[in-house]
């Protein structure tokens, strides 16, 4: 059948729902929560019209929403769900649960600024603080990437045998209504197969156990494994990538997007929606003489590593943008950035830019803004401080 | 195993063994006992979901499982909210759940994570009306940890977070009533059991497992270690928390209520009877135990009450 894209004008949520029943999935369990309730919404929705067969689960909580997702893909079946900020904290406990037990559920998460004070708004702090729980982590830019992640991130998850999150900002795509091409769904099927667990609690044929207790001798070997699933996890991220654009016409072979590295002085490094803002600024830029670049990071767990190693062989500096912040130290996306350049000869000049937390807005004159910045940076070889909270209201 | 005839007749539960030997539960355990009773009643196509409790270890270190059922080990706080995800799953894809010939997904989880942190996920589980059983396992404490109290932990007790001393003990507040909340979701089918009567527990068990939607049991299942007791009187201490009616054995079906005393007709033994093989009760007054005593005959005149006006 030849790829003809299906376009529909839907808000990043309805892109996430409708991703998820065209992934064919079995058992939602969800748990509302701003800006996150219309996925589930949509879902339920779309059960109500009999657009899918899915066991629905209206839990009484985000934990217990995972842990029945757990439940449900232990013992086999497709699962979703979705959330945002609190309720991504509270499931923090059973997002070790799914990764220890291998299972390939896939999740959306709005990012949302954790409170206090209450906001509910844009801020990637509530993903990020979920870094080690063993959950790859995809930052989508706009609502296609959404749409697009979810159905990779099945593929990946189930190929890998390990639970995946795909991040979309709280209203700058969650309720921004956008053109999203969808593919058909015999074509979806052909390139998402039905799901084959590794391991199966409805099987009975020779009865096992999953999560017991694992002695100082044993537990060890399981956080390798789930080490090992993870750097082969890069692989497959990048093969399911570029079969996908093969497919549909929309590569992600990258892990880190990048346009204009080859001549840059410098590059915007950062994730998710602000790096369309960024996209439009370096167009900008660019024309206006600027040598900048930007490298968006996809994927952030695994971390893209090698790819940002090769990057920072070619530009003398990069601007990190982090809509999130880890207290006591610094920008997340820079520590892991400047973290993975440590034992590499090619050191770029590098600063981190806290920008747009709890939903401030972010504009193509802050980028310009921060190249103004850098430029003298570059130029002075002289970095003035590692840590600029950019907004900041002096 | 084929099971000789005469012997057939004369058996009261069922034959097969679906929980091995070489568990590593303390002598004694009426714990390991209830579990053993649930796989008798319900065979090997069973998904047995066990939370943090003294059963994950009872159940065996990896590789290791004593149970000939596939067994999920699930966190503290969501045994209620696992099983739903299962049975939701065994339905999507299209397996018959509950029911003779049903897989049959069972919750197994001690007093702390079904009367404390787990009550939210059980509350859940009960009113979406989930085609499962649930069973609390009552030991009264947190074994696992070490033996602290928990809201299912009489008024009296020795825990080592309520201490008693030459002051006194600490814990003053009486048993919550676990199945009363669980009776308030208006479910099918709760009841309480004990291991000193198993023939009664099978008998709910199979019943359980033939009413749709959610079940819940809550079976006495005394502890020798924590309740300082010797290892041969479980099931005599067990016996005695029914004939003192501290814990009456009864079922709620569909509204009803029905009391299922082993001699319906006696009245409550004294509590000391209960109390003595115990040494956790050893800091009770004479006053503290008249107040215990106070209390199980209220609750139990409750009970009744309840058995005549919805029996
Ligand atoms: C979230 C969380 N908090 C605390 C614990 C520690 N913990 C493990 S088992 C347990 C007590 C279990 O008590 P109970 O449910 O009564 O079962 P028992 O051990 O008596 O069989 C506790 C507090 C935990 N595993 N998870
Ligand atoms: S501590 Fe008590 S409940 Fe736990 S295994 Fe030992 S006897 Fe059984």
């Amino acid at each position: 059948m030849e790829y003809k894209p299906i376009r529909k004008v839907v808000s990043g949520n309805y892109a996430a729902a409708y991703a998820a029943l065209h992934a064919r999935v079995q058992v939602v369990a969800a748990y509302p929560i701003t800006p996150q309730t219309s996925i589930i919404e949509k879902i339920a929705e779309f059960i109500a019209n009999g657009l899918a067969d899915i066991q629905y689960i209206p839990v009484e909580s985000e934990h217990s929403a995972m842990a029945a997702c757990i439940g449900a893909s232990a013992t086999g079946a497709r699962v979703f769900t979705a959330t945002s900020a609190q309720g991504l904290a509270l499931m923090h406990e059973m997002l070790h649960w799914a990764s220890g037990a291998r299972l390939p559920i896939v999740m959306v998460n709005v990012n949302r600024a954790m409170a206090p004070p209450w906001s509910v708004w844009d801020d990637q702090t509530d993903s990020l603080a979920q870094r080690d729980t063993g959950w790859m982590q995809f930052y989508a830019e706009n609502n296609q990437e959404v749409y697009d992640g979810v159905l990779m991130a099945y593929k990946i998850a189930e190929n890998v045998n390990l639970p995946a999150m795909i991040i979309e900002s709280a209203f700058i795509l969650s309720h921004t209504y956008d053109v999203v091409e969808m593919i058909p769904q015999e074509l979806v099927d052909e390139f998402l197969p039905p799901r084959k667990p590794l391991y199966s609690l409805a099987n009975f044929d020779e009865p096992f156990a999953v999560g017991g207790l694992a002695t100082p001798n044993d537990y060890y070997e399981f956080r390798y494994k789930i080490a090992k699933a993870m750097e082969e996890a890069k692989k497959v991220i990048k093969e399911v990538g570029k079969e996908f654009g093969e497919r549909f016409g929309r590569d992600y072979s990258e892990m880190i997007e990048k346009a204009y590295i080859d001549d840059a002085d410098f590059v915007f490094m950062g994730m998710g929606s602000l790096m369309g803002t960024v996209k439009e600024a370096v167009d900008l830029l660019r024309k206006e003489g600027y040598k900048v670049g930007y490298a968006k990071v996809r994927w952030f767990r695994p971390f893209p590593k090698e790819e940002l190693m090769e990057i920072a062989e070619s530009v003398k500096g990069i601007a990190v943008l982090d809509r999130n912040f880890s207290f006591g130290q610094e920008g997340i996306l820079f520590n892991e950035a400047k973290g993975s350049l440590y034992n590499t000869s090619a050191r770029p000049i590098m600063k981190d830019y806290i920008v747009g937390l709890g939903g401030r807005d972010f504009t193509v004159k802050d980028v310009k803004a921060i190249a103004e910045d850098m430029k003298k940076i570059i130029e002075s070889g002289k970095l003035d401080r590692e840590i600029e909270w950019y907004h900041l209201k002096r | 195993m084929e099971v000789p005839e005469n012997i057939k007749k004369r058996l009261t539960l069922p034959f097969d063994e679906h929980f091995y030997a070489g568990h590593t539960a303390c002598q004694g355990c009426g714990a390991s006992l209830g579990l053993r009773y649930v796989l008798k009643a319900y065979g090997k196509k069973t998904i047995v979901a066990i939370p943090a409790c003294c059963s994950t270890i009872i159940a065996g270190p990896w590789p290791y499982s004593a149970l000939d059922a596939n067994l999920f080990h699930t966190a503290f706080e969501t045994t209620g909210a696992v099983i739903s995800g299962i049975e939701a799953a065994l339905k999507a894809l299209g397996y018959k759940v509950k029911g003779e010939d049903g897989i049959m997904v069972v919750g197994w989880a001690g007093d702390g994570g079904t009367a404390d942190i787990g009550l939210q996920a059980l509350s859940g589980f009960l009113e979406r009306g989930h085609d499962a059983v649930y069973i609390m396992y009552d030991n009264e404490a947190y074994m696992n940890t070490g033996i602290q109290r928990s809201s299912s932990t009489p008024y009296g007790a020795w825990t080592t977070n309520t201490p008693g001393g030459k002051k006194h003990f600490l814990e003053k507040r009486h048993k919550k009533k676990v199945i009363d909340i669980v009776i308030a979701h208006r479910i099918p089918y709760a009841a309480t059991a004990s291991v000193a009567y198993p023939e009664d527990f099978i008998r709910k068990l199979k019943k359980a497992q033939k009413i749709p939607g959610p079940s819940f049991i809550q079976l006495f299942a005394p502890c020798p270690t924590g309740w300082r007791s010797p290892t041969d009187k479980t099931i005599e201490i067990a016996r005695l928390a029914v004939q003192t009616a501290y814990f009456p054995l009864f079922e709620y079906e569909n509204g009803k209520y029905k009391i299922n005393m082993p001699n319906p007709k006696k009245e409550p033994k004294p509590i000391e009877e209960f109390l003595k093989l115990q040494g956790r009760f050893k800091y009770m007054t004479k006053e503290d135990i008249e107040i215990l005593q106070k209390w199980v005959l209220e609750e139990w005149e409750r009970l009744k009450k309840l058995a005549e006006v919805f029996g």
